[in-house]
């Protein structure tokens, strides 16, 4: 018997209004990545030469550094919402599910973490020869 | 009882028509693409733009060596230090190829999201237009990088 009024029965039950979180998410950094990778692929083919010297005084000016973390958020964040769709298509077993996705979570997060670090020191400490 | 315990026991039950029976189009081949050349650039991809900035940051050395694995060997290389260069030249390629492929595919999935391109026939010519892209863009990359790196 269950003596909760009916508010309390469906309270929880419901759409949480965020079904639509993932597709949205998936779609702006989807148009975020257009914008930050064309603009690296051209910042590529207008490179002088592919010396170290000359990519990381290159890498290490604002103007660069800031695009190539916000390309690295982006990218990732939107790996990390495909992969999930993969995970959730092909891998049936409860466990093996939430294991895949906590092996993703760490690796999309600490690979992502550690590229901008990369940038960061390079932009923060100048180009080391 | 679990599905797979089903499929074991009955193995003839019916079936519901699978890829296998479906004549392949472009509009096919593109989905499974999107999602194939998704997971490369999540994996080899996103792994190497990290190696090619740590490689910067890492100083002449380091990027000496980036280079060594994945732009060109050199000629005083030996024949196995050759075949990996080939390698990872090979993955740079279906990188490459995927950026373009996931990129073009991509931005028809867009216009697919705006309800625009669901004609059968504009369907299938921009599915392939979208082959055609990546495959014209990557071909760019090469001739770029060889012309560039190698001094074709």
């Amino acid at each position: 018997m269950d003596s909760r009024t009916y508010i309390g029965r469906v309270r929880g039950l419901g759409s949480a209004k965020h079904g639509g979180e993932h597709w949205l998410k998936q779609r702006l950094t989807a148009i975020g990545n257009i914008l930050l990778t064309t603009w690296l692929v051209v910042s590529l083919l207008l490179m002088p030469n592919f010396d170290q010297a000359t990519l990381a005084q290159w890498l290490a000016q604002p103007t660069v550094a800031v695009p190539m973390i916000l390309m690295i958020v982006n990218i990732f964040t939107h790996a990390r919402l495909g992969l999930q769709v993969l995970i959730e298509d092909y891998v049936h077993d409860e466990g093996k599910k939430f294991g895949a996705m906590a092996l993703l979570n760490f690796y999309v997060v600490a690979s992502a973490v550690f590229g901008i670090f990369v940038v960061a020191k390079l932009a923060f400490t100048g180009a080391s020869a | 009882m679990k599905d797979a315990e089903i499929m074991a026991k009955n193995p003839n039950r019916p079936l519901s028509p699978h890829l296998q029976v479906y004549r392949w189009s472009p509009q096919m081949a593109i989905s499974i693409f999107h999602r194939a050349t998704g997971f490369i650039l999540a994996t080899v991809g996103m792994i190497t733009l990290l190696w090619w900035l740590s490689a910067i940051g890492g100083g002449a050395e380091s990027y000496a060596t980036f280079q060594k694995y994945v732009v060109s060997a050199g000629e005083s290389a030996t024949g196995f230090e050759t075949a990996i260069n080939w390698f990872f030249r090979l993955l740079g390629l279906a990188v490459t190829f995927s950026f373009f492929q996931h990129l073009a595919s991509g931005i028809r999935h867009l216009v697919l999201d705006i309800g625009a391109g669901y004609e059968l026939k504009a369907n299938r010519t921009w599915a392939s237009a979208a082959f055609v892209a990546a495959f014209f863009a990557t071909a760019f990359v090469v001739l770029f990088v060889a012309s560039r790196f190698l001094g074709v």
